[in-house]
């Protein structure tokens, strides 16, 4: 498991921590104790998105029934209050990834869009003809798409570094792959289609050594393992809050300010200016000069309390409990006569995706469905990671901290059904 | 398995593990390929005309059980007939898997299709059997399949 920046006095800690109490968690999300075909919900979609505890819902709530007003422009009461909520949300993500600087915090709607953000703004700025973007073979289609967009404008050209059988980036073809036109190396932290953890580390050490800037994805990461921008050194990092059990629509861009200063804004509009005349507008500061329009409110006030859930519950007890599971549930799956795993890294996380010799992804999503399970059955929105297998798709189980030993016998039950049912 | 038995029929099973009339035709009059971006299924659909008639059908592709069999299963139907059957049976295929219970003309007419009644029943599904039929339709047009509509 990747945890990056735990010192043994955490793993101390966690020892000593009382058992991990999957039963009260799962208390705390309501849709969890739904029946769907009249069995009980197992949900394992969750890299698709996660389930929202109550604090989170209640989080929501309590802005639309008792503050809601715009921010960062009202002289009243309630508009205070929303700023203050909103700003505290930005306040938790900023500690949350052990940002140096709330003002390194940009709200946006999603990894996808801090992508497109980053892409843009920086991309006009820095990237020019002839200029490359390195990405990996791993990337989900919002890591390659948007760069790939800028390359088209600029005539600039997109590299990607392979990656072997077992899901795992090359690194000496990656080190090669970097020379004096990189501009930017994107690579995503851990893989949504096949769970690998990437060495990010190692990564940003080969970049920075040759004076690149490194982008983390870390929609699929943050869920499962403590991440610290300082301690890592990276320059960009996004995620998704639905993702984090937060709401949809709300995610972060962390950008080193020496790089937000120098990059121009991404939409124009209300709240990222300081003064417009029909002449000239000038631009307000960091983070609000690329937060254009009134923002997703609700949303970065959920994403906040989503923090506090997940910092109450404890990421490294989080990290340790989901290692386990996965562990478990792949050597079961394995077992099952039939079963391929695709992805087998060394360092793996919340993600376990399979083939069937009888069955296609979809049979097996729709299968699974009717006994109640909930999977991702296709591509995964990485198209090319599937060529790289030469695979239409996979059927994925994915993590999340509610889950139980149970659930994943349950799975492995459907598996068997599966076979079953077209062997 | 009783619900699942409605989707996943004998007949629906067979012909996803063995397609017939599988493979290029070539050469062919007409031809399309059809992608469903959903789960990546890709199917392509081969034509033969001789006087307004299906002389000859082919298919091929990588899909779900119910893609494959679909496509197996129309290619089956649709050779020998002539355009405007052939068009009047997807109408009839389309109305069996997305509201069910077609006329009982219509459904004598289905014949073996008849088997993919229980579609209805799994929404997201609906353009895993349609996608074959999109992709003909597409061939004998000179268009791109437009499944969007399902």
């Amino acid at each position: 498991m990747a945890t990056i920046g735990t010192g043994s006095a955490t793993q101390a800690a966690v020892l000593a921590a009382p058992a991990y109490d999957v039963r009260g968690i799962r208390e705390d999300f309501p849709v969890l104790r739904q029946t769907v075909y009249g069995k009980p919900l197992v949900y394992l979609d969750n890299a698709a998105t996660s389930q929202k505890p109550r604090s989170v819902l209640e989080a929501i709530g309590h802005f639309y029934s008792e503050d809601c007003a715009n921010v960062h422009r009202g002289v009243h009461l309630l508009s205070q209050r929303a700023t203050d909520d909103y700003e505290r949300g930005r306040a938790k993500a900023q500690q949350f990834l052990g940002a140096a600087e709330s003002r390194e915090i940009i709200f946006v709607r999603g990894t996808t869009e801090a992508i497109n953000l980053l892409a843009s703004s920086f991309g006009r700025k820095f990237v020019n003809a002839g200029d490359e973007i390195l990405i990996t073979a791993l990337e989900h289609h919002s890591n390659i798409v948007p760069w790939q967009m800028l390359c088209q404008d600029k005539g600039a050209r997109l590299r990607v570094a392979p990656i072997n059988d077992a899901g795992e980036l090359l690194m000496d073809e990656f080190e090669k792959l970097i020379n004096e036109r990189t501009r930017m190396v994107a690579v995503s932290h851990v893989s949504n289609a096949l769970g690998t953890v990437n060495p990010v580390a190692e990564i940003i050490q080969i970049a920075h050594r040759r004076n690149v800037p490194v982008f983390l994805d870390g929609a699929q990461a943050v869920p499962h393992c403590r991440v610290n921008v300082q301690e890592l050194d990276c320059d960009f990092y996004a995620f998704s809050g639905h993702k984090l059990y937060g709401p949809t629509g709300v995610g972060i861009l962390y950008g080193k300010a020496k790089w937000l200063e120098q990059m121009p804004p991404y939409q124009g509009g209300g709240d990222m200016i300081r003064a417009v005349t029909f002449e000239k507008t000038l631009y307000n500061t960091i983070p609000y000069r690329f937060e254009a329009g009134t923002p997703n409110i609700s949303g970065g006030i959920g994403l906040g309390a989503a923090i506090d859930y997940v910092n109450h519950v404890g990421l490294d007890r989080i990290a340790a409990y989901e290692h386990e599971l996965l562990e478990y549930v792949t050597r079961r799956a394995k077992a099952v006569p039939g079963v391929r795993i695709i992805g087998e890294a060394k360092e793996k996380a919340g993600v376990l995706s399979i083939v069937m010799d009888v069955a296609h992804p979809h049979d097996i999503g729709t299968i699974l469905d009717r006994e109640g399970i909930a999977i991702r059955a296709g591509h995964h929105c990485a198209m090319p990671v599937m060529d790289r297998f030469g695979i239409a798709g996979t059927a994925r189980a994915s993590l999340a901290l509610y889950n139980t030993r149970e659930e994943m016998d349950a799975f492995v039950k459907g598996l068997e059904k599966v076979r079953e049912v077209l062997g | 398995m009783s619900d699942l038995g409605e989707l996943y029929q004998e007949l629906i099973v067979d012909h996803s593990k063995h397609p017939r009339n599988f493979g290029k035709l070539q050469p062919a009059d007409h031809q399309a390929t059809g992608y469903n971006p959903l789960c990546g299924d890709k199917v392509s659909v081969y034509l033969k005309l001789d006087n307004g008639l299906v002389s000859e059908v082919r298919f091929e592709g990588v899909g779900c059980a119910i893609s494959t069999a679909s496509a197996s299963l129309m290619t089956e139907r649709i050779k020998g007939k002539s355009l405007a059957e052939a068009e009047a049976l997807f109408q009839n295929f389309h109305e069996l898997v997305t509201v069910g219970h077609p006329e009982p003309a219509a459904m004598e007419q289905l014949g073996k299709l008849k088997v993919f009644a229980g579609v209805k029943d799994y929404p997201v599904r609906v353009k895993c059997a349609t996608l074959a039929w999109h992709t003909f339709r597409a061939a004998l047009r000179g268009e791109e399949p437009d499944i969007s509509i399902d």
